[in-house]
């Protein structure tokens, strides 16, 4: 194939892939656009399979099996709830195959003797260290996610220091494997940035309390196209190199609205071990206040005759598996003449717009879908607000106690409405450990149980009423 | 050193106009840009052939081969699952 189709065809799928985000402005067309997007994948990996460099094709067939295969196998079986997991996995093989592609092409380079060009010798090595942390950092957040490792912050003392040496052993090490390039230099310096970059993806990642990952994983995302962009430069792809950038500020940007959905900066989140076993001061005491327990049946009744209806759901929801259940809640509601919308935070979900995807599976239109901005002002002229597994979200603390560690989080403005119905397992705090005035307000009642059984309860009375 | 500083103006202005695409996207499809934005940086798929397939001894041989199945299963899982997510936004559930 000659030099000038492979650069058009390589222009060709960067286009899909632009297009491809395009269309995923909206839900008509993202279906369209993801796929755009993969055939200017295939595209890409064909132009490159007909290049003159690849010479023998016996290896290749075997890693594209392979790796098909399981990636086809985990995007099959994966739980729409472990979808955090998947993609923390997905980042870390991206990552990893950007610094086995770095370092094979230093030592292609040290093979043949020759000197590579003073910056593809720069390139080599961040590729090789964005692409390590990318890897260790993504798999210690699945852990996390998988909770085969404590959701809480790992902290030790001059944390921040260790790091911080680390890093700059290995600016070192790579500054001297560019400076001694390669046909003079030994390789175990390149061993040991892969190695020592490796160690700083854990340790940058386990200080990081469980509730904060979501703004990890985007992170992550955000260095996996950094990685991309990095390799490009090392071979000299313009395609990797905008397909790169593309995906590295789609992770930056996912980072920054998580971040303010929570209130935080991102450097607080990073190094701020927040939800460490200390606990946070300033808890307003429950002492004195009393809460209003309400019975099925009651729900029930103010439920069905409710004009109004917006259900606030949580992660605590998609615990219990309780989607499907509240959309039967929802289908009945309808039924009898309200109207049922979602108001969705956010940081709702384990990932940005999680429970969105949650809702989707269990077929909830889109168009009753409604984001943070979108229905604010609406809950002043709601009659019942449906709160299921949500706390900190929903606490107006955040808007009128400064002393609250939650001060300035927007919320969704729940207190507003006529009546809340508040399902909650036990009075427990939320994530954060701060104490929920919504539950004393006088408009409230609480429904106390398992997600899963109350809503089937509510169900069944509303069936009877 | 002009290849560098071309490679660089299009890493640029690529990155600006992510940012323009992405702050389009509406928050309900977050998650399914982020796999497919996952799927997408598995784009250093074409680096791992290039060196899988190079011929430049068993080492890199080995590592392109580690790279190609890391890339693939972050190029097919990525769009794969991002498919099954998209096809479960409707507009109107489906008739039970």
């Amino acid at each position: 194939m000659p030099a000038w189709l492979a650069e058009i065809s390589y222009l060709v799928a960067a286009v899909c892939f632009i297009l491809g985000l395009k269309w995923l402005s909206s839900p008509t067309t993202a279906a369209q656009g993801n796929r755009l997007s993969g055939a200017g994948m295939a595209l890409a990996i064909v132009v490159t399979l007909l290049d003159r460099e690849v010479v023998s094709y016996g290896v290749i067939a075997a890693g594209v099996v392979v790796g098909s295969a399981l990636g086809l196998w985990m995007a099959r079986t994966v739980k729409m709830t472990a979808m955090p997991q998947m993609v923390a996995l997905l980042n870390g093989f991206g990552g990893g195959a950007s610094l086995l592609v770095g370092a094979a092409e230093f030592l292609k380079a040290a093979r043949a003797g020759t000197v590579p060009r003073l910056d593809t010798a720069i390139t080599i090595q961040l590729a090789v260290l964005v692409g390590a942390v990318t890897f260790s950092g993504s798999v210690a957040a699945w852990a996390k996610l998988e909770e085969l490792m404590t959701g809480r912050p790992i902290t030790f003392p001059w944390q921040k220091t260790f790091n911080a040496l680390l890093f700059l052993a290995i600016a070192g090490l790579g500054t001297w494997l560019i400076v001694a390039t390669p046909p003079r230099a030994p390789h175990w310096p390149l061993y040991a940035v892969a190695v020592l970059s490796l160690g700083l993806g854990v340790l940058l990642v386990i200080p990081i309390g469980g509730a904060d990952m979501p703004v990890v994983i985007s992170l992550l995302n955000s260095y996996s196209g950094i990685a991309g962009a990095m390799t490009g430069f090392v071979i000299r792809n313009d395609e990797l190199i905008i397909a790169g950038a593309l995906v590295g500020s789609s992770g930056i940007i996912l980072s920054q609205i998580m971040c303010r959905a929570m209130n935080r900066s991102l450097a607080n989140v990073l190094f701020g071990a927040f939800g460490g076993a200390g606990g946070t001061a300033a808890v307003k005491s429950a002492e004195g206040l009393s809460v209003r327990q309400v019975s099925p049946d009651d729900a029930a009744v103010q439920l069905g005759y409710a004009q109004s209806v917006i259900v606030v759901p949580g992660y605590g929801l998609a615990v219990a598996q309780g989607q499907h259940l509240v959309r039967e809640l929802a289908d009945l509601l309808e039924k009898k003449g309200g109207t049922v919308k979602y108001a969705i935070h956010p940081v709702a979900g384990r990932m940005p717009g999680h429970m969105n995807v949650l809702l989707a599976e269990a077929n909830v239109p889109y168009d009753k879908l409604f984001d943070m901005d979108q229905i604010n002002a609406e809950f002043e002229r709601t009659d019942v607000v449906l709160v299921i597994g949500a706390n900190d979200v929903v606490n107006p603390a955040a808007r009128t106690d400064a002393a609250s560690p939650i001060y300035g989080m927007p919320i969704l403005n729940v207190d507003l409405a006529r009546s809340i119905i508040v399902l909650k397992r036990g009075m427990g705090t939320g994530f954060a450990g701060i104490e929920n005035e919504l539950f004393y307000n006088p408009k409230t009642g609480m429904l106390f149980g398992d997600a899963k059984s109350s809503l089937t309860r509510l169900v069944a009375e509303l069936k009877a009423l | 050193m002009e290849a560098l500083l071309a490679s660089i103006v299009v890493f640029t202005l690529a990155t600006f106009l992510g940012v323009e695409l992405i702050n389009r996207v509406p928050t309900i499809l977050h998650t399914p840009l982020m796999s497919g934005a996952n799927a997408i940086s598995g784009i250093t798929i074409i680096g791992a052939l290039i060196v899988a397939g190079g011929g430049h001894g068993w080492i890199s041989t080995v590592l392109g081969f580690l790279a190609v199945v890391m890339a693939m299963i972050n190029v097919v899982g990525g769009y794969v699952v991002t498919d099954r997510m998209l096809r479960m936004f409707k507009r109107k559930p489906e008739p039970r």
